[in-house]
């Protein structure tokens, strides 16, 4: 018992010492890059806010805690009508948007200004999420209140849906599939729906092949649609062979065009001699709503100097659209498919109201880019 | 000495003789005793009908019957018929009978098929767009009762009978069992009613002619207090069908920089959207990759 007594002893004070140096040394305001303040602390930890910086990590580290009492109470609002409840809501989403299923992993913060009594702070947020990390930029407005820094909070809340009552006479497709005891041979026969490709362009990307285009529908009746490509070297043999897996517009309904990208990571293709596309459409029940109109479309720079397509999605239709996602051809000025880009929308598209949108574009193309076509894939929780 | 020796070696060399002459009698006796028995098969068998073999010989034998789904073996008595049940002959096809006693003889016939009850009726595509040159094809194969393709020849009658128009007949002989056509789909939109007839047995199948891609695809719009509200006239194809409802129109305003689009299923021949855009816009159309007119309308 008193062999062991120093380690104890040594342990604590070892505990105690990184402790302190977490607090202090290795606290958010020293990460890698001057400037930048990286989300992280210690449980229970919450240092005074005499600086923007501090006075927004405090913010963000109670928002991924889902502290929100505290992170509420620290805010300078606006607006007065602003609730606890809506800016939850603005942090975890509503409606089984994505934000709903997401989580604050860590953000990146960086001072965009700032004087002795305000400063303009730039936060890129690291989110997880089923679909994959999204990543999302905000600005903050920070003001100096007496010795210590807040959060300014002058985002307006979300406006709430009016109740009305939407008439609803879209088209849906049933699928019959026959009764099993008229099994003859050739009875039942109901040919899976043409679609064709379009075009096809393969390039060579940092991350590796890309392979995409466009599909279209050609039948009368939707199709699922999926796009696989095979990558074949000079010997005839496969490389590899992917699909478009989420970077498609699955359901097409008739003469619906839908952007595809299959994506070979770490594949060049100066070792490719062929690419084979196989497109494969089934029947399957659809229906045309809802109808999502994609208004404002425009390809500008963002602040951080991105080639970013942002505009706006509206819900034309009474369904809640829970997950829109955003597909994007973009052509040169031969009409051809230079790139293909995607994004999620985190918040859910309720009836009748709109959302933005922002998808990237590769720098390189920004240039090449004269014409884009938008298509909104959605997920209804109810559908699924 | 020698004179020993060689009346030893004589001795052998007639009970060698003795030993062949009674190994060759008695193989000419099974020889002419297996030579009594001869089947006679039968030369119009019919699936699913009695049939006989006639055998000679006398005694009991082995009889076996393979055919292309069928083993038998049995007991039977030569000299007389031997029975083969309709079931034992329900496949179609070459049949070897053999009998056994003491060496086995054997006989080979062929069952035919009995006559057509059924028709395989294959019709390609269950849709056809209108208006396409030699995109409809069918095949009718007959087959009996107990499923076996019955290959004489034999006339089918094809009938299509379309909603607009008089029925079309085609008489097709069957070849190595088939008989088939290949048709232009129609101008009209609807149903094509497809039969398939032999003697008394008829297989129907539907083809759905459908609209092709649209044709002259014209807009018209106007601004309203809730945004541009635009519309296309009634959307048909160059035979003047008008396309299934649920056809997508990409409805796009470009206008100030910005441009909106819109992808609207026709509803009852029309397909509606609402824009939102300011200023003066050019609205274009297209169905697929069919393009329509662009209309210009004013700023707010």
């Amino acid at each position: 018992m008193k062999r062991g007594l120093p380690i104890v002893l040594i342990v604590l004070v070892v505990t105690v010492v990184l402790i302190v140096l977490g607090l202090t040394v290795a606290g958010p305001s020293s990460s890698g890059t001057v400037g930048l303040v990286r989300g992280s602390a210690l449980p229970g930890f919450s240092p005074n806010a005499n600086t923007p910086e501090q006075a927004l990590s405090n913010f963000l580290l109670d928002v991924q805690k889902r502290n929100w009492d505290r992170a509420f109470g620290s805010l300078e609002r606006t607006s007065q009508a602003l609730t606890e409840k809506q800016f939850e809501q603005e942090w975890t989403g509503a409606n089984g948007g994505l934000r709903s299923f997401s989580t604050l992993e860590y953000y990146d913060a960086r001072p965009l200004h700032a004087t002795d009594s305000d400063a303009q702070m730039r936060v890129r947020l690291h989110w997880s999420t089923p679909v994959g990390p999204v990543e999302d930029v905000r600005d903050f407005h920070m003001a100096k209140r007496g010795d210590q820094w807040k959060v300014v909070w002058n985002e307006a809340p979300r406006p709430n849906v009016p109740a009305e009552v939407v008439p609803v006479n879209y088209l849906r497709w049933d699928l019959v599939t026959g009764s099993a005891s008229g099994s003859e041979w050739g009875a039942h026969n109901v040919d899976a729906p043409r679609v064709r490709i379009l075009s096809m362009n393969a390039v060579d990307t940092a991350e590796g092949a890309v392979v995409m285009g466009e599909v279209v529908n050609e039948d009368t009746i939707p199709a699922f649609v999926n796009v696989n490509a095979t990558l074949v070297d000079a010997a005839g043999n496969v490389i590899d062979d992917e699909t478009s897996f989420d970077k498609i517009l699955h359901v097409l309904l008739p003469k619906q065009v839908s952007p595809y990208r299959i994506d070979f990571p770490k594949i060049s293709l100066s070792k490719v001699k062929n690419v084979r596309i196989d497109t494969k459409a089934t029947l399957v029940p659809a229906s045309s709503d809802p109808v999502i109109g994609v208004m404002n479309q425009k390809l500008d720079e963002d602040a951080q100097g991105h080639a970013v397509l942002h505009g706006d999605l509206l819900n034309q239709s009474g369904e809640i659209v829970n997950i829109p996602h955003v597909i994007v051809s973009f052509y040169d000025n031969n009409g051809k498919v230079v790139w293909v880009s995607d994004g999620y929308v985190e918040q859910a598209l309720l009836p009748q109201s709109s959302e933005p949108f922002a998808v990237e574009l590769p720098k390189s193309l920004a240039g090449k880019v004269q014409n884009f076509h938008v298509v909104v894939n959605q997920y209804s929780l109810d559908k699924s | 000495m020698s004179s020993s020796i060689n009346t030893a070696s004589t001795n052998h060399r007639l009970a060698v003789w003795v030993l062949s002459m009674a190994v060759t009698a008695l193989s000419l006796t099974a020889v002419v005793r297996a030579q009594d028995v001869t089947l006679h098969a039968p030369s119009n068998a019919v699936a699913g009908s009695a049939a006989k073999i006639e055998s000679t010989g006398s005694g009991s034998a082995t009889f076996y019957l393979l055919g292309p789904s069928i083993a038998v073996k049995r007991d039977v008595q030569l000299g007389q018929e031997i029975a083969l049940a309709p079931k034992e002959v329900q496949s179609a096809g070459r049949y070897v009978a053999i009998v056994c006693a003491g060496s086995c003889t054997n006989a080979d016939f062929f069952v035919a098929p009995a006559k057509p009850v059924s028709l395989v009726f294959l019709v390609h595509p269950s849709r056809a767009p209108v208006a396409k040159s030699g995109l409809i094809s069918g095949v009718a194969i007959p087959f009996d009762e107990y499923r076996n393709m019955v290959l004489t020849p034999s006339s089918v009658d094809f009938q299509l009978s379309a909603k607009s128009g008089a029925p079309v007949s085609h008489n097709v002989e069957t070849r190595d069992g088939a008989a088939w056509f290949r048709i232009s789909s129609g101008k009209s939109a609807g149903p094509l009613e497809i039969t398939a007839s032999l003697n008394d047995v008829v297989a129907r199948r539907v083809v759905q002619q459908v609209a092709s891609d649209p044709c002259h695809l014209r807009i018209k719009g106007e601004r309203t207090p809730q945004g541009i509200e635009v519309e296309t006239d009634p959307v048909r194809d160059c035979d003047g069908n008008p396309v299934p409802d649920g056809t997508i129109i990409t409805f796009t305003a470009k206008g100030g920089g910005e441009t909106s689009t819109v992808d609207a299923p026709v509803k009852k021949d029309v397909a509606r959207a609402r824009m939102t855009a300011k200023g003066p816009v050019v609205i274009s159309a297209a169905s697929g990759v069919v393009m329509g007119n662009e209309l210009h309308l004013g700023g707010q």
